[in-house]
């Protein structure tokens, strides 16, 4: 009775693309990855199963204080990039109009044309010690010589956020853009002032919005491999440096295999905890993204 | 009915108000007032500027001139969420983010009062509205209706001077919309709140007003009773928009006769003074008086023989078109409500007498 009707086998044909995709490059790697972390190297190409790598972690202070500092940074960028979206998508989604908005929306996207690493090292000619801000500063007279700005934990938040800026602003602009206009004259009519409306009727109706933000800022920052590098230098203490660094220089795929899955279920856990907490629900947050 | 109206206070009293937008006038220094206790609808077209007036009394626009005075004091500066005037929206505008009782409650929350008076009160406002416990239930579980009463009992409870309606019954089905009417009317019966309702549905304004405003292109054609509106038309525009009518464009002939394009003669009687230049003139189909015999209509000043074209059926509103044999001006008829002439066929010849006072000209 299984017979392949037309019908279907158009849906599978489309299907097909996604499914081998999520095969091929997620599924695939992501189990070899799990069984590379659960082996011990016992001799030259000699391995047996063994909890050894993530005993290593828990054991070993440095993995572990990178990998909390790296999960806190993280959220402090989520945050600070939700507060500063914020007001602009406000702007672009109600208060600008026609062309200007058109203009301030193509002015966010634009700088994401020019690739990552290309952004960056635009922060570098900005912040190094004979780079423009801090002459600027020595000029003006602020500090008495052009002052070092890299490799701050302050510089790795700022590039964090400004690479991942966009993708709460999409977001938080389609999550406002739904709101009725009439909603806010409404609670302005009962005698609500701005502060109770931005809390009872603004934020609630964009709850998923910035759910969806929340999640991908968090994401992309936890993940994020190359400001920190650039931006922090050997200081930075990334998490994903110590991955970086036992795949490529140490040559310990099975180390790096598990602080992959360390950080995949860090980040796991984090998204669903800051769900729990504001009460939102996956569905809704991924159908705004 | 208007009794009230001259000794109740006003509640309502704007003064030489406009406002001008670049190409437009929206309102075009217009005063009106509304005493206590009274149901006043402002009754216009959309794009007559009505909407405007209304936001301008809530306080969302500012207006370029004139002043707005609710309860006796001046609204100069006073944002939407300090006066004493609270709207039903067009669209309702009700919170889906709450529950019914908290959008009942907030502007009582945002007053600062306990959680348990908030409830109270909310609970004592729904019962009144004919919702009893439903505080509980979320937006997207009440019909039409329902949303209606909420919407009005979210205002009131606030104890309003002024309830502002903006056209709260355009999103409902016809049915509703008239056991709607009705309800509002009883209610502000009922709680005493002063009513201003804009529409552009006639017959809301005439149904639940004590008295209407036409407004058109900025201004009022014509304050009144919703008997004057349609018993006495002062304009031309509100004898059209007031009410269906006939309307035959022509010329005066003297001070009580009057000449259509088509060349009919009519008896009439002119609204102003004058006895030559172009005019309008409204019959309204109900004052049309209808027969088979030419001796029935005898006492009727004008009397024309007409021959039936079409019978629109449609329960106590039918009506059928007939056109005058000699000109050929088409008039609609209003059929008894008894049944009578039901059985009209097209082609037949009738014979249709109305009164030289049922005949309203207008200069223009």
């Amino acid at each position: 009775m299984n017979t392949l009707t037309p019908k279907r086998l158009t849906l599978y044909l489309l299907l097909a693309p996604a499914i081998l995709w999520l095969l091929l490059l997620i599924i695939l790697p992501h189990v070899g990855m799990g069984m590379i972390s659960f082996r011990e190297r016992i001799g030259p190409g000699e391995f047996a199963g063994s909890l050894k790598q993530y005993r290593t972690f828990f054991e070993e202070p440095l993995y572990w204080n990178t990998f909390v500092r790296t999960a806190v940074m993280s959220l402090i960028a989520t945050i600070m990039a939700l507060v500063m979206a914020f007001p602009v998508a406000w702007t672009i989604a109600k208060v600008a109009k026609g062309r200007l908005k058109a203009l301030m929306l193509a002015a966010t996207l634009l700088p994401f044309w020019a690739s990552e690493l290309v952004r960056t090292l635009g922060w570098l000619i900005l912040l190094r010690g004979s780079g423009v801000i801090p002459q600027f500063l020595a000029f003006i007279g602020v500090t008495d010589q052009p002052v070092e700005l890299l490799y701050h934990d302050a510089t790795i938040l700022v590039g964090l956020i400004y690479s991942s800026l966009l993708f709460m602003l999409v977001p938080l602009i389609n999550a406002l853009e739904t709101l009725d206009d009439s909603l806010i004259e409404a609670a302005y009519d009962l005698g609500g002032n701005r502060l109770n409306i931005l809390r009872k009727i603004i934020i609630p109706h964009a709850a998923p919005g910035i759910a969806a933000g929340s999640i991908m800022v968090f994401m992309l920052t936890l993940g994020n491999y190359l400001t920190p590098v650039v931006l922090g230098g050997k200081s930075s203490m990334w998490f994903t440096e110590q991955i970086y660094t036992q795949f490529i220089t140490r040559f310990n795929w099975e180390q790096g295999a598990a602080f992959a899955f360390l950080l995949l279920g860090l980040s796991s856990v984090l998204v669903w905890l800051g769900l729990k907490i504001t009460g939102q629900r996956f569905a809704d947050a991924m159908r705004r993204t | 009915m208007q009794t009230s109206s001259n000794t109740a206070p006003i509640d309502l009293s704007v003064q030489e108000v406009s406002k001008h937008y670049t190409n437009f006038t929206a309102v075009n220094r217009l005063s009106l007032d509304v005493p206590k206790g009274s149901f006043f609808s402002i009754l216009g077209p959309s794009g007559c500027g009505k909407t405007t007036l209304l936001r301008m009394i809530a306080g969302f626009i500012t207006p370029d001139e004139g002043d707005i005075v609710i309860g006796g004091k001046s609204m100069r500066n006073v944002a939407p969420n300090r006066r004493p005037v609270n709207m039903v929206f067009q669209h309702l505008a009700l919170f889906p983010m709450m529950s019914v009782g908290e959008n009942v409650g907030y502007g009582l929350a945002r007053r600062g009062l306990t959680k348990g008076e908030i409830s109270k009160k909310a609970d004592a406002m729904l019962e009144r509205v004919g919702l009893p416990g439903i505080a509980g239930k979320r937006i997207d579980q009440l019909s039409g209706g329902q949303k209606q009463r909420v919407a009005i009992a979210r205002s009131l409870v606030l104890e309003p001077t002024l309830l502002l309606l903006d056209e709260p019954l355009g999103a409902l089905d016809l049915k509703l919309r008239e056991h709607m009417k009705l309800e509002l009317k009883q209610l502000q019966n009922e709680v005493g709140t002063t009513f201003v309702y804009i529409t552009h549905d006639q017959s809301e304004a005439l149904v639940m007003s004590d008295r209407v405003a036409v407004m058109n292109k900025g201004q009022f054609e014509q304050v009144g009773t919703p008997q004057e509106l349609y018993y006495h038309p002062k304009t031309a525009f509100v004898a059209g928009f007031v009410g269906n009518s006939n309307r035959l464009e022509g010329v005066l002939t003297n001070a009580a006769e009057g000449k259509t394009a088509s060349g009919l003669t009519l008896a009439l009687t002119p609204t102003q003074p004058a006895s030559s230049g172009a005019t309008s003139m409204f019959i309204r189909p109900e004052t049309i008086a209808l027969s088979r015999q030419e001796t029935e209509i005898a006492s009727f000043a004008n009397r024309l023989p007409c021959k039936v074209e079409t019978l629109f059926f449609d329960g106590a509103n039918s009506t059928v078109q007939v056109k005058e044999v000699a000109t050929g001006t088409q008039l609609h008829v209003a059929l008894p409500h008894t049944g009578q002439h039901s059985d009209l066929v097209p082609g037949e010849t009738v014979f249709i007498g109305i009164r030289a006072e049922h005949v309203q000209a207008f200069q223009g």
